[in-house]
């Protein structure tokens, strides 16, 4: 899977012109169009329309482009996956995934998609909303259920309602449904989304589950409101002393590089590839955050 | 071609149109528009161009802007083309 930052994925409800139209001025890693639950019933043809019209002549920057399609046992769900293969979409994201199986059936469809409109067969990625007891317990499955699979994304509404609880400020609820789908994630080396936080007044507890989730691993969070967007970078934005190090990682491969030796060096230590690999995501929060220059020089404040 | 019911799509917010067909001869477009002025001719065009891919010629259309792109324009005429022929399970692929 190509690495790329995935910070904060904005649910933008589908049949809403207005945030469709704006979706791309707030700097959201990924946007994800919502066919499925913020969409009523008598409006699912036309949110369809309306996203699919929105993709083919909006610019939305560089951010991964992602629709939540009606779940696979609805009458929707099939014209939704055309038309928004049709359209060129990057991700769809299948909503309450409970096995391997939905997932390929999802593909099998993506796939007679891409054939009927003369697309690539494999162009368009998968992601798995993972919100009941059996989805997490099935989501290594999941995730290792086609090579289109690019995510994970815990949905904590019905998981927490499946579960018998509800969600708590502490998300205690939560912790065995997290680790379990960043386990599977990682396992599979595809990213692993938190849940969104709907308490925009509770800007303490979204501030503190940002930090946890960060801390857990998770490569981002789903988000509700805008406003949420620069809250989770400002969390998830590398210190001066990290990008410091990330820096001297660079100038000790590029050294190496240059003498041809396999062996990275600093500080008279070998650096592995677990230090490389940190170091790159280091410099990709980095300059997603500004906070290296062109020439990947760290900005004093 | 004619519809075979009354239809209507979009809403009244703002960035939206409100798009309503009936039963008329030709098409005949009242728009409600507040850039109407400026933008009036381009949004009937969009709205007429559309509607002929559906093969409707014969529709009285109805159309209260809210300040819609093309796009929302173009994609609320299709709803409601679809809507107004009875497809909306099947979309037309070539038109999409």
């Amino acid at each position: 899977m190509e690495e790329r930052l995935r910070r904060t994925m904005m649910f933008v409800p589908g049949n809403n012109s207005g945030m469709v139209k704006d979706a791309g001025i707030y700097g959201a890693d990924s946007i994800m169009f919502d066919l499925e639950d913020s969409v009523s019933m008598d409006q699912k043809d036309a949110a369809r329309i309306l996203v699919y019209e929105a993709l083919q002549t909006q610019d939305y920057g560089n951010a991964e482009l992602v629709v939540r399609v009606n779940g696979i046992d609805t009458p929707f769900f099939r014209s939704d996956v055309f038309a928004m293969v049709k359209a060129g979409i990057e991700v769809i994201r299948l909503p309450k995934v409970e096995s391997a199986q939905m997932m390929k059936d999802l593909v099998s469809t993506i796939e007679e998609a891409e054939k009927k409109f003369g697309i690539k067969v494999g162009t368009t990625h998968v992601m798995a909303a993972i919100e009941s007891a059996r989805g997490v317990m099935k989501c290594l499955e999941i995730a290792e259920s086609s090579d289109r699979m690019i995510g994970l994304a815990l949905s904590a509404e019905d998981y927490t309602t499946d579960m018998k609880t509800h969600r708590y400020p502490d998300g205690a609820e939560l912790e065995f449904a997290r680790n379990m789908i960043l386990h599977a994630a990682r396992a599979a080396g595809i990213a692993a989304f938190d849940t969104v936080f709907t308490n925009m007044n509770d800007v303490e507890g979204f501030e503190r589950e940002t930090k946890h989730i960060h801390q857990l691993g998770f490569d981002g969070k789903s988000l509700v409101n805008p406003r949420q967007i620069d809250w989770v970078n400002k969390v998830f934005e590398p210190t001066k002393k990290e990008i410091e190090n990330a820096l001297d990682v660079e100038a000790a491969i590029e050294e190496a590089k240059s003498k041809g030796s396999g062996v990275i060096s600093m500080n008279g230590q070998m650096v592995d590839r677990p230090v490389v690999l940190r170091a790159q995501r280091v410099m990709r929060l980095a300059k997603a955050s500004h906070l290296i220059n062109e020439e990947g020089e760290y900005i004093e404040e | 071609m004619g519809i075979k019911e009354t239809a209507l799509a979009g809403t009244l917010e703002s960035s939206d149109i409100q798009i309503t067909l009936s039963e008329g001869t030709g098409i005949n477009i009242d728009l409600d528009s507040s850039v109407e002025a400026l933008y009036g001719d381009q949004i009937k065009k969009v709205i007429t161009d559309t509607l002929n891919k559906y093969g409707i010629t014969d529709a009285k259309v109805k159309a209260v802007d809210k300040g819609a792109l093309d796009c929302v324009v173009k994609a609320r005429t299709m709803a409601v083309a679809q809507r107004a022929l009875g497809t909306t399970d099947e979309p037309n692929w070539e038109v999409l």
